[in-house]
C-alpha cells in the first residue's frame, strides 16, 4: 500500500515538475529583471496571439500517439513560401494573408503526407525521424527558395530577388501585411493593445481541435495512439489515421508560421522557420504537456511561462550577475533543456509504469529495486 | 539481373548513388580544369581530420544505444582538453599531448554521466541525445563566459568578457599531426601523420572489439536479453560504450583542431555530431551495426564530396550549391538508415 502511495507522489512530480520548475523561475527572475508590470502584459498578448497557433498545431500527433511533432517545419517552409507569393504579387493585408493560407494549404498537404508516410516506415521512432526530415527539407526548401525562385518558378518582383536575378533575398519584408491581424480589430485596454483578430483565429482553431476529437476519426486518432495493434485488430487503418493527424498538423502550422510572421514583420528567407519547431515544442512542455499528453490550456499556459522567462531572463542575467551574453545562453539553454528533461521525464514515466504494470502482475509485492530499468 | 538487384540490396541504393557521383566528380575535375591532385591532397586531409570523430560512433552502435547524437559532449570535452593546454603554453608534441590527455579525462567523466542518464531512458536514446548535447552545449557557452582562463591568446581583449569565439593553436601546435613525415609534391600533400594516428585509433579500437569485454559489448547491442542470459552486465557495457566513444569524440576533435588550426568556442560544438553520423550512415552502418570498414568508406565519401562538390560546382555553373547538396545528402541519409529495418551492409 505504502509503496503505491509513493509511486503514486513520483508519478504526480514528475507529471508536473516542469510547469513547478518553471514557476519558480519565473517568480525569482521577474523581480530580478525589474520590468515594469505593463510592459509584462502588453508583451505577453502580444506573444500569446502570435505564437499560440503553431503550439496548438502539435496537439493531434500527440493524441494520435506519434510524440513531438518535430516535422511541423515543413508547415512552416510552405507556409513562408505562401507569404513570398503574396509579396511577389502585391496582394495587402487581410486578404494577401488569407491567400498566402490559402497557397500554403497545397503545399502543406504534401509535405505531411511525405512526413506521415516517412514516419510509418519509422514506427517508434517518430520524433528523432521528423527532426532529420525538419533539416533535410530544409535542404530542399533552400534549393527551391534561393535557387527555383525567379528562374524556373516566376517571381518577378526585384525586390525579393538576389541581386543576381533569381533567388529570394536573404530578409524579405512584409510591410504590406505587416500586423494587418492586430489591426484590423483594434481594442485597448487601460493602455494595453489587444489583437482580437488573432485571439479569434486561436478560438476558431482551438474549437477545431475539441470538435474534432469528437467526430470518428478524431477517435479512432486517440485509439491509434493508445494501442496501435488493437487499434488496428479493431478495424482502423492505423496508417492512413497517422498520415492524416500529421496533415492537418502541418496544415496549422503552415497557417501558425503566416500569423507568426505578419506580427514580426520580416521573414529570415533560409532560418526563419528553423527555430519554429523548437520554440512551439518548448513552449507546449513548459505548459505542462508531456510526449503523450497535450492540451489546449498546456499550450496556452506554456506560451504565457515561456515567453515570460523569454522577456525576463536577459534582463535578470544582466542584474544579478552583470552579463547581457549570459542571459542570452541561458534562455537557449532553457529552450533545449525543457526539451531534453521532458524527453527524459517521459521514458522514465514509461519506467515507472512498466515496473507498477509488473509488480501488479506478481500480486501487488512491489518492485522498487531503484533501478527504474526497462529490463 | 539478379546479381544486379542482389548487388543494388547489398551495398544500399543511396551509397551506389553516392559513389557514383563522387566518382562522376572526380572524373569531370580534369576536364573542368581543377587540379585532382589538390583535391586527392583536400580530401585525405579532411579524412585525417574528421576520421576519428566518425570512429566514435561506432561503440555506441555496437552497444544498442544508437546513434550518439549528443557526441557534442565528447567534443566539450575535448574543447576543454584543448583550452586546459594552451593555458599551460606548453607548445607543439608537449601540447598536443597534454591536450589530448586533460581531453580523456573530461571525456571519461561527462561520458560516465551521460551514460548513467541513457541507462535509464533505454529505447528514447537518440532524441535524447540530441537536446542533452544541445544543452550542455549551451551551459558550456555560459561556462566559457566565466572561466577563470587567463592565457592572453584565449581572452578578449578590453572591454569583453570570457574566452574568444575561435582561438588560433597555430603558435602551438597547429598541424602537427598532418606535417609529420607528410609527403609533398607540388600542390598534392598527404597528411601521413594524421592519416597513421587515426589507423592507429582504429587499431585499438578492432583490438577492442576482439577482447572479451568489446564480444560482450557487441551481444548487449545485439540482443540484451541473451547477452544478460550468459552473465553480462547490460547496463556496465552500455555506460562504458558511451565513455568509450564520448572520449573517442574528445580525442577527434583534437586532431580535428591541430588539422583546422582553430578551437571554436561557443555554438561551435552545437551541430559537430550530425557530419559524423552521415558520414558513417554513408560507409554502411545501420542504427545497430557498424564495423570499422563502415567508418573507413563513410569518412572517404562523406568527405570526398564535400571537398568535390564546391570545386566542380564553381568550375562549372558558377555557383556555389554545396551548402544545400552537403545538407540534403548528409541529412538524406540519416533519415534513409532511420526508416530503414536494419541490416548490416558489408
Amino acid at each position: 500500500m505504502k509503496s503505491s502511495m509513493k509511486s503514486r507522489l513520483r508519478l504526480f512530480l514528475i507529471e508536473n515538475a516542469v510547469v513547478i520548475l518553471f514557476i519558480v523561475l519565473i517568480a525569482i527572475a521577474i523581480p530580478a529583471s525589474r520590468l515594469p508590470g505593463s510592459f509584462l502584459l502588453q508583451e505577453i498578448l502580444t506573444r500569446l496571439g502570435r505564437s499560440s497557433f503553431l503550439v496548438i498545431a502539435l496537439l493531434l500527433p500527440i493524441m494520435a500517439g506519434m510524440g513531438l511533432n518535430f516535422g511541423m517545419v515543413l508547415g512552416a517552409m510552405a507556409g513562408q513560401i505562401g507569404l513570398i507569393f503574396v509579396m511577389d504579387w502585391g496582394i495587402v493585408g487581410i486578404p494577401g494573408l488569407l491567400l498566402a493560407m490559402l497557397l500554403s494549404l497545397p503545399i502543406s498537404i504534401l509535405l505531411g503526407w511525405l512526413c506521415g508516410s516517412i514516419m510509418n516506415m519509422a514506427k517508434g521512432r517518430e520524433m528523432v525521424t521528423g527532426f532529420i526530415l525538419g533539416f533535410f527539407m530544409n535542404g530542399v526548401y533552400m534549393l527551391f527558395a534561393l535557387y527555383a525562385m525567379g528562374s524556373i518558378i516566376p517571381v518577378t518582383n526585384p525586390e525579393l530577388l538576389l541581386s543576381r536575378g533569381y533567388g529570394i533575398r536573404n530578409v524579405v519584408d512584409l510591410e504590406s501585411v505587416r500586423q494587418a491581424l492586430e489591426r484590423f480589430i483594434p481594442l485597448k485596454v487601460w493602455g494595453v493593445n489587444i489583437p482580437v483578430l488573432n485571439y479569434l483565429f486561436i478560438a476558431a482553431v482551438s474549437a477545431f481541435i475539441v470538435w474534432f476529437r469528437k467526430t470518428k476519426l478524431g477517435q479512432d486518432m486517440r485509439a491509434v495512439g493508445q494501442d496501435r495493434a488493437v487499434a488496428g485488430a479493431t478495424g482502423i487503418a492505423v496508417e492512413r489515421t497517422r498520415i492524416i493527424a500529421i496533415i492537418i498538423s502541418t496544415v496549422l502550422a503552415g497557417f501558425g508560421q503566416i500569423i507568426f510572421l505578419q506580427n514580426l514583420g520580416t521573414i529570415n528567407t533560409t532560418n526563419s522557420h528553423e527555430q519554429t519547431g523548437m520554440f512551439s515544442i518548448a513552449s507546449l512542455l513548459i505548459g505542462g504537456a508531456s510526449v503523450t499528453k497535450a492540451s489546449i490550456p498546456n499550450a496556452l499556459v506554456g506560451v504565457i511561462l515561456f515567453h515570460l522567462l523569454f522577456l525576463v531572463a536577459p534582463m535578470a542575467g544582466k542584474n544579478l550577475i552583470g552579463s547581457g551574453m549570459l542571459g542570452e545562453y541561458f534562455r537557449q539553454f532553457v529552450s533545449y533543456g525543457v526539451i531534453a528533461l521532458s524527453l527524459v521525464l517521459y521514458e522514465w514515466k514509461r519506467a515507472a509504469q512498466e515496473d507498477d504494470a509488473r509488480a501488479l502482475l506478481r500480486g501487488g509485492a512491489g518492485s522498487d529495486d531503484g533501478k527504474g530499468g526497462t529490463l | 539481373m539478379e546479381q544486379i538487384k542482389r548487388f543494388v540490396a547489398d551495398f544500399g541504393l543511396p551509397r551506389i548513388i553516392i559513389a557514383v557521383y563522387l566518382l562522376g566528380l572526380f572524373l569531370m575535375a580534369p576536364m573542368v580544369g581543377v587540379s585532382l591532385p589538390g583535391a586527392l591532397s583536400d580530401t585525405s586531409i579532411r579524412i585525417g581530420m574528421n576520421g576519428i570523430m566518425v570512429l566514435a560512433l561506432v561503440p555506441m552502435i555496437q552497444s544498442g544505444c544508437g546513434l550518439n547524437f549528443g557526441l557534442s559532449l565528447g567534443v566539450i570535452a575535448g574543447l576543454l582538453g584543448a583550452t586546459c593546454s594552451i593555458q599551460t603554453g606548453y607548445v607543439g608534441a608537449r601540447g598536443f599531448l597534454c591536450a589530448i590527455l586533460v581531453s580523456q579525462v573530461f571525456g571519461a567523466i561527462f561520458g560516465y554521466g551521460y551514460g548513467t542518464l541513457l541507462n535509464r531512458v533505454k529505447g528514447g536514446e537518440m532524441m535524447i541525445s540530441t537536446y542533452v548535447g544541445f544543452s550542455s552545449v549551451m551551459v558550456m557557452s555560459i561556462a566559457w563566459l566565466v572561466l577563470p582562463f587567463t592565457s592572453p591568446v584565449m581572452i578578449w581583449g578590453y572591454g569583453g568578457e570570457g574566452l574568444r569565439t575561435t582561438i588560433s593553436v597555430e603558435n602551438f601546435w597547429r598541424h602537427i599531426l598532418d606535417d609529420f613525415l607528410a609527403v609533398q609534391i607540388s600542390d598534392f600533400k598527404f597528411p601521413t601523420g594524421a592519416i597513421l594516428f587515426f589507423l592507429f585509433v582504429s587499431l585499438a579500437i578492432w583490438a577492442f572489439f576482439h577482447l572479451k569485454i568489446g564480444t560482450a559489448m557487441t551481444a548487449v547491442g545485439s540482443n540484451p536479453s541473451y547477452a544478460r542470459a550468459s552473465g553480462v552486465d547490460v547496463n556496465r557495457m552500455r555506460v562504458i560504450s558511451v565513455v568509450l566513444s564520448t572520449m573517442l569524440g574528445a580525442m577527434g576533435i583534437v586532431v580535428y583542431q591541430q588539422s583546422f588550426g582553430f578551437i571554436q568556442l561557443y555554438d561551435g560544438p552545437l551541430y559537430m555530431a550530425f557530419p559524423a553520423v552521415a558520414a558513417i550512415l554513408i560507409g554502411g552502418a545501420g542504427v545497430n551495426k557498424a564495423s570499422l570498414t563502415n567508418v573507413f568508406i563513410g569518412v572517404a565519401l562523406y568527405q570526398g564530396i564535400l571537398t568535390m562538390t564546391p570545386l566542380i560546382f564553381n568550375a562549372v555553373l558558377k555557383l556555389d550549391m554545396s551548402d544545400v547538396i552537403r545538407i540534403i545528402v548528409s541529412n538524406g541519409m540519416i533519415l534513409y538508415a532511420l526508416t530503414r529495418k536494419t541490416k548490416v551492409l558489408k
